[in-house]
């Protein structure tokens, strides 16, 4: 079967090094396939398909392994994700406040995706910043902490213009205040 | 008596600027206990022992001694064996481990070193959850180095040990925090925990012996090594001693990762070292280690402490030590059911009572949620409660049952309260 995914020959030689970590392949299933979606952006089936013909692995078992973790994307997302904490410490801190000025900012619902293709919000579970609440994750990548409404439109208008927030180092409060 | 918190010197995370590099590690006695071991008067038997004797207890969650949990292993035959070092920090409340990945990678690197060497280890895994794609680079980082300057690989530092140490990350999934779930998801599959025995000790990865440890944990365990064992037990609660990181969050002034030692008063956590509760409010609850912990009303907090014991006497458990604070304005239901939500949402699916039971605390929740529920429905939860704890192959049952059964039973009056259409209960 023909397909529309190829990986570079830098993505199949990241995948050899994941390879090399492990006595077997099955455990590349998951590094690999974070490979696929860096690389494609979601994996679809087709992208499933790429990846077990690359691990010379059953369809089948790369399709359980995608379907049961919820990072991967199984269909098309925007090109921004912007996955809302809720969890307890985030809920109660103001993490839904966050996700409802977020859905009327966009126009859009919690799972769904801006018509530019350029959003796409979940509300999502624990992302273990809890101190740090109300807090979301920008596509599986950065941490965006203490969320405000203003920090909300500073972070949309940075991506707007495809610029991703830097990585934001949250010190230890003990350390800070001997300092 | 009250410890005079402010004088404590963190020892995991220490304020030593840019410590995560390895030659600021190296400087101030990084590796130093790995190089201790190694060197002839240390056999592994005697690593396993000063560490069984410090009685670390496991710091996520199950507060095992990590020591006697080593000396499980069985005799070395020849063929690989495995450290896998948890870092999946799933549980709601608890964001302790990636401060050492971030401020302290090398302690933890050498602890999981001296680990292996103790149980005859050929290779090392550390597991970290997906979403921590920032701190997973962090430690790539840190490991290259450390491969680098010859910590890890082959004939380690000319003592003839030789270990691989290889970081891997999940994909989205609190199951994976549980240890033989964990083991699934590094051998690349759904992460189905395991029925247990064979315990990984025997059985673990690709079916060779294997130990799980979690992060903070192994780093405890160079501090052990270069102050004694009896140094480390001295510090804290007698039966629960050491430094741990508490992870405070929720209603509080200055929410955020502390080191001190264990023991210290809940009080003395939320109004001394968090800055007290946020807009002067009352404590209203506190969930002590996780959600999945039982929650304690404010005058439960009061006289209680941050170690097993004193928090088995108050009615909860020392879980993550992730403390989740509530102010009085807090709507107990409303946090139940995003609890129940957050379960329901992470239960994996194999065992009948955790898959359906996680589900219907979720929509009885909601429906006593949303106004239309009955004083029944309370009997209800607690009757699923009963028939989902202790009925499936993991804990996940029991840590979504225990925030029900607990919070239903120590807010009954908020609960009842919402069940406007109450008219007989069923008991």
């Amino acid at each position: 079967m023909a397909n529309n995914y190829e990986f570079t020959p830098e993505d199949l030689k990241e995948i050899e090094t994941i390879k090399a970590k492990f006595p077997e392949v099955m455990p590349a299933t998951l590094p690999t396939l974070w490979v696929a979606q860096r690389r494609f952006g979601h994996v679809e089936p087709e992208v499933q398909h790429l990846v077990a013909e690359t691990l010379d692995l059953p369809v089948s078992h790369v399709h359980g392994v995608a379907t049961f973790y919820t990072q991967y994307y199984k269909e098309k997302m925007g090109k921004y994700v912007l996955d809302v904490c809720t969890t307890t410490s985030c809920q109660l801190c103001g993490g839904y406040d966050m996700l409802h000025y977020l859905e009327e900012k966009l126009g859009i619902k919690a799972g769904e995706t801006t018509k530019d293709g350029m959003f796409s919000i979940q509300s999502v579970e624990c992302l273990g910043a809890c101190g740090y609440a109300p807090m979301m994750q920008i596509t599986n990548d950065v941490y965006v902490n203490n969320l405000t409404e203003e920090k909300l439109d500073e972070v949309i208008e940075s991506l707007k213009a495809d610029k991703m927030p830097e990585f934001e180092s949250v010190g230890m409060p003990q350390h800070t205040e001997r300092s | 008596m009250s410890f005079d918190w402010k004088s404590y010197t963190p020892v995991i995370i220490p304020d030593i600027p840019n410590l995560h590099e390895i030659d600021v590690y190296t400087k101030n006695g990084g590796y130093d206990s790995l190089k201790k071991v190694l060197s002839n008067d240390w056999d592994p038997e005697k690593v396993i022992n000063e560490v069984k004797a410090a009685n670390i207890r496991g710091r996520g969650g199950a507060g095992f001694n990590a020591g006697l949990k080593w000396s499980f292993m069985p005799k070395p035959d020849g063929g690989p064996r495995y450290l896998a070092c948890n870092g999946d920090e799933s549980e709601p409340g608890t964001f302790k481990d990636r401060k050492i990945f971030e401020y302290n990678p090398h302690l933890f690197i050498e602890g999981a070193l001296i680990a292996a060497y103790a149980m005859q280890c050929s290779a090392i895994y550390v597991y970290i959850r997906g979403e921590y794609y920032s701190w997973i680079k962090m430690m790539e980082k840190a490991l290259k180095d450390a491969y680098d300057k010859g910590f890890i690989g082959k004939n380690i530092l000319g003592s003839g040990f030789d270990v691989e140490f290889h970081v891997t990350g999940g994909a989205g999934a609190y199951i994976c925090g549980e240890e033989t779930s964990m083991l699934e998801s590094l051998e690349g599959k759904r992460g189905y925990p395991r029925v247990k025995p064979p315990f990984p000790a025997q059985k673990g990865l690709w079916g060779r012996p294997t130990t799980i440890n979690n992060i903070e944990t192994l780093s405890c365990v160079p501090l052990v090594i270069k102050n004694g064992a009896d140094w480390f037990s001295g510090i804290g609660a007698e039966t629960h001693p050491g430094p741990v990181l508490y992870g405070i969050s929720g209603h509080v002034n200055r929410p955020g990762v502390y080191e001190l030692p264990t023991g210290m008063p809940i009080e003395t956590l939320i109004n001394e070292v968090a800055g007290g509760m946020r807009n002067g409010k009352k404590l209203k609850g506190l969930i002590p280690g996780g959600s999945s912990t039982p929650i304690l009303t404010a005058e439960m907090v009061k006289g209680t402490n941050m170690d097993a014991d004193s928090l088995r006497e108050a009615g909860s458990m020392m879980g993550t030590a992730g403390m989740i604070v509530m102010d009085e304005d807090t709507d107990m239901v409303e946090m139940l059911w995003r609890i129940s939500h957050f379960y329901h949402h992470e239960s994996c699916g194999q065992c009948t009572p955790c898959r359906e039971g996680t589900g219907w605390l979720e929509k009885i929740l909601l429906k006593i949620r949303n106004g239309d529920g009955e004083i029944r429905d309370l009997e209800l939860l607690i009757d699923l409660c009963s028939q989902m704890e202790g009925r499936t192959i993991c804990a996940l049952a029991d840590a979504a049952a225990w925030p029900v059964r607990y919070t239903i039973d120590r807010f009954r009056d908020e609960f009842e309260a919402r069940c406007k259409k109450s008219t007989y209960a069923l008991a």
